[in-house]
């Protein structure tokens, strides 16, 4: 729910207000420099190591830098793998790592400490490998280093590894590298062919020779990601583009190599190659921008993940990972620690929010004996669970499975480029073999004749324009997205999401920000809003920590401060905790806080709400306008759901829905006909998303709906979505148009070939200037949207 | 013909020679942090220490 640094600062405030010198946030009244401690030390640091130059080059958004109050939670000594003489290296995932100079600013930093031989970051994947000479136990001063300049650290998690770990991708990547060079050479020798008009026969047939010998071997190392996923289909019985790609590209070299054999006067293998050489380009750069979305999002998951802190028999704390726990086991849940097991709490009283696994807006109170809800969060004091389910068989994990289970009814979806290709490829090879048979019995040449118009009608057909033409647009779109903070993480995502007519929002954590905020009160004096903030830095409470933030500048209160976990802080007679704590009765709903000074002056109370996201309304508004109805769909209870869809302008919402019930009504709207984009954030709202038509998960969602979801919203912002919708649907245009395009050239092209009238030479023209032309459409749609955005 | 003779393998030795540097850098893993390498150039090493093994 909190996993990113939270910061609203606005393009006006930024120009206005004098901002952090640090971090760059608006500074409140009353700051002369920084808008905290933690950024006052990070400049110090930074000073003292001579990297000021960082100020000056750096390119992140305001507060992105903020110092987190906590040190990083994990241990990482025991993560440090030993390395030759002593010494020891360490891969951590570092958020905030936005520019260059963050990169160059984290190398030197940590250059700049004597143990470290090596550090070196990687900005694409945000990871950072330090080395250094000494023991493991070093590990978790060099991992605090970097979160006291302000980047977020975490281990290196499996799931970054395998969002990093791209063996697909590099090998298109050797696949597009042998095309190229094979296309070049082809082309090189085809073209002396093309304009040696006057060749002498036996120079033509080295020519023809010598381009079979690069264009084999170059079609078929080069065309193995084609080739297989043509099989894959057609063993699955379905056709797909690849296999039109596939026979086109096997047809035009077995024509070719038929033509060298007879001597004859052109060789088609640079059609062949260059085609290649260019879907491959198209495949290379989609996969480039899904990549960035995936590790994106690995990186947002990587922030949650932890440990947890078991109790061995003798009473010892170990940490462990929550996969190395057996049931029986006892876990030490701290205050403000994310339950990551099922299990029952042993004794006493635990206070839970449960937002992230039902809904509910409110913490609820657990008896001893209670089973405990996997996802939740401890409000209250350090309790005891003890384990009931290993990590792989609890509810987390059957979640998890559920959601397999809807990913793969969904693979089934059809993508526009796939459904077009169905149409196209059994019409074109009828007319490919009809012209051949057409040639050989009717026109009465040899049968090596007539391959040759035969298969000039696939080339000039085969889908180049076609095959690029959803590619392209993807890039540029799915490029767009990820700039405004939307992260595209399955490829036909933006097709669906084009097609959405109904949206069902979740409230908690969706519509609202999924923390309390403390609701300004005019009559509570500022010194004594200072004083209580100043204690409540000192609590990882969710209440203290909002308290905390509404006056990031308070002094922190660093000694005396005694806390009794669940209910106050205390610091000599000040006292900051609930009405009871404070002596006060108060039958409130649990979201205040009181405050009674040292002097005993009168009790100042400060209240919270859930609040709705700043841009709730006009993302509402905004998806109205787009021809999409709105529902909120909330586990939590009616007066609240009541009150969020009054201030968000909904008029249809429902309370008091289970995970069930809501999978239930994305269902039911389906067989309706709706086509449903379902946003949420927890375990809850999971089965929905993975059911709905289309689906995203905000900022700080659990990570089994951010695994569930089409779309990760990076940043605490709910208009991103309209204008994800807006994205989709202007990609979804052009796809249309470039399909469209690119079947209009073949009504020319496909009479001049089955008539024998193309040559390799137009051929080539034809197949390039039609990838052009869909580039430059696909481009088109970038700008004029960037265009109008900048008019608006 | 003897000028095809040295200028064909020539060419396509040279092309070769290429590839195999392609395969060799990809391996190699420069291709992997692309954003990073172009951001690099802009900044001075103040790297006091030679990174040895």
């Amino acid at each position: 729910m909190n996993a990113l640094p939270l910061a609203f600062p606005t393009a006006l405030a930024m120009q206005s207000a004098p901002a952090c010198v640090h971090c760059g946030a608006a500074l409140a009244p009353g700051q002369p420099r920084f808008c905290c401690h933690g950024c006052e030390g990070a400049f110090a640091l930074i000073q003292g190591l001579g990297l000021d130059a960082f100020y000056r080059q750096r390119d992140a958004s305001a507060g992105e830098h903020r110092p987190a109050v906590e040190p990083p939670a994990s241990s990482f000594a025991l993560r440090a793998r030993p390395g030759r003489g002593g010494t020891h290296s360490l891969d951590l995932m570092v958020s905030g790592l936005t520019c260059g100079a963050c990169v160059w600013l984290l190398e030197q930093a940590m250059a700049a400490r004597p143990e470290v031989l090596r550090a070196r970051a990687n900005l694409s994947t945000r990871r950072l490998s330090v080395t250094w000479r000494g023991d493991a136990a070093l590990a978790d001063t060099l991992a605090a280093f970097p979160a006291r300049l302000g980047f977020r650290v975490a281990p290196w998690s499996p799931a970054c590894l395998k969002a990093e770990e791209d063996s697909e991708g590099r090998a298109l990547l050797g696949a597009l590298g042998i095309a190229v060079f094979g296309a070049m050479n082809v082309m090189g020798l085809s073209v002396a062919v093309w304009v040696g008009s006057d060749m002498a026969e036996g120079t033509r047939a080295l020519m023809h020779w010598l381009a079979a010998l690069v264009a084999l071997p170059t079609v078929l190392i080069a065309g193995l990601p084609f080739y297989r996923s043509a099989w894959s289909a057609l063993r699955a019985g379905r056709t797909n583009m690849d296999l039109a790609i596939s026979l086109g590209v096997l047809a035009t070299t077995a024509m070719s190599l038929s033509e060298a054999l007879r001597n004859g006067p052109y060789t088609w293998f640079d059609g062949a190659t260059a085609l290649l050489a260019l879907l491959l380009a198209g495949r290379v750069l989609d996969r480039a921008a899904r990549r960035r979305a995936r590790q994106a999002c690995a990186e947002l998951l990587a922030l949650q993940a932890g440990e947890i802190t078991c109790i061995g028999p003798d009473g010892t704390l170990r940490t462990a990972p929550p996969e190395a726990t057996v049931p029986g086991d006892r876990v030490l849940v701290a205050p403000g620690d994310r339950i990551r097991l099922d299990g029952v709490l042993e004794q006493g009283e635990a206070l839970l929010d449960t937002a992230a696994s039902t809904g509910e807006s409110l913490p609820r109170r657990f008896q001893a004996g209670q089973a405990l809800p996997a996802a939740a969060i401890n409000l209250g004091d350090a309790f005891v669970q003890r384990v009931t389910a290993r990590l792989a068989d609890g509810s987390l994990a059957a979640m998890a499975r559920l959601l397999e289970g809807a990913e793969q009814a969904r693979g089934r979806y059809v993508a526009i480029a796939d459904r077009a290709a169905s149409l196209y490829v059994p019409v074109v090879h009828a007319v490919a073999a009809a012209t051949f048979l057409g040639w050989w019995l009717g026109g009465g040449v040899s049968w090596q004749a007539a391959l040759v118009p035969a298969v000039a009608a696939l080339i000039v057909t085969c889908p180049c324009g076609l095959a690029i033409a959803v590619p392209a647009v993807q890039v540029v779109s799915v490029g767009a997205l990820f700039r405004r903070g939307v992260l595209v993480t399955s490829p036909t995502a933006l097709e669906r999401l084009a097609a959405c007519d109904h949206v069902v929002l979740d409230k908690t954590g969706t519509l609202t920000l999924g923390r309390p905020a403390w609701v300004p009160d005019p009559r509570i004096p500022p010194n004594i809003l200072r004083d209580a903030a100043g204690l409540a830095t000192s609590s990882r409470h969710k209440l203290a920590q909002a308290l905390a933030e509404a006056c990031p500048g308070a002094p922190p209160a660093l000694t005396g401060v005694e806390e009794t976990p669940g209910q106050g802080l205390r610091r000599g007679a000040a006292r900051l905790g609930s009405a009871a704590f404070c002596g006060l009765d108060d039958a409130g709903d649990g979201m205040a806080l009181y405050y009674r000074p040292a002097d005993d002056t009168g009790a100042t109370c400060f209240r919270f709400t859930d609040g709705l996201r700043p841009d709730a309304l006009e993302a509402v508004q905004a998806l109205g306008r787009l021809g999409l109805s709105v529902e909120l769909l909330s586990g939590d209870a009616a007066p609240a759901v009541h009150r969020a869809a009054g201030l968000a302008g909904i008029t249809e919402w429902r309370s008091g829905i289970s995970p069930a019930g809501k999978a239930a009504r994305i269902r039911a709207l389906g067989h309706a006909g709706r086509k449903v984009l379902m946003v949420g954030d927890g375990i809850n709202d999971a089965p929905a998303l993975a059911l709905a038509h289309a689906s995203a998960s905000p900022a700080g969602a659990t990570d089994l709906a951010q695994a569930a979801a089409d779309l990760v919203l990076r940043r605490e912002a709910l208009m991103a979505l309209p204008a994800a919708i807006r994205t989709a649907r202007a990609a979804q245009r052009a796809a249309r148009q470039n399909i469209a395009f690119s079947l209009a050239y073949n009504v020319v092209a496909v009479p001049a070939a089955v008539l024998g009238l193309v040559t390799p030479l137009a051929a080539a023209l034809v197949m390039a200037s039609s990838s052009i032309a869909v580039i430059l459409n696909a481009l088109r749609t970038n700008a004029l949207r960037i265009g109008r955005k900048a008019a608006s | 013909m003897t000028a095809l003779s040295i200028l064909l393998p020539l060419a396509l030795g040279l092309g070769l020679l290429a590839l195999i540097g392609f395969g060799w850098s990809l391996r190699g893993g420069q291709y992997e942090d692309l954003e990073g390498a172009a951001q690099r150039i802009l900044f001075e090493d103040l790297s006091r220490k030679e990174p040895k093994p």
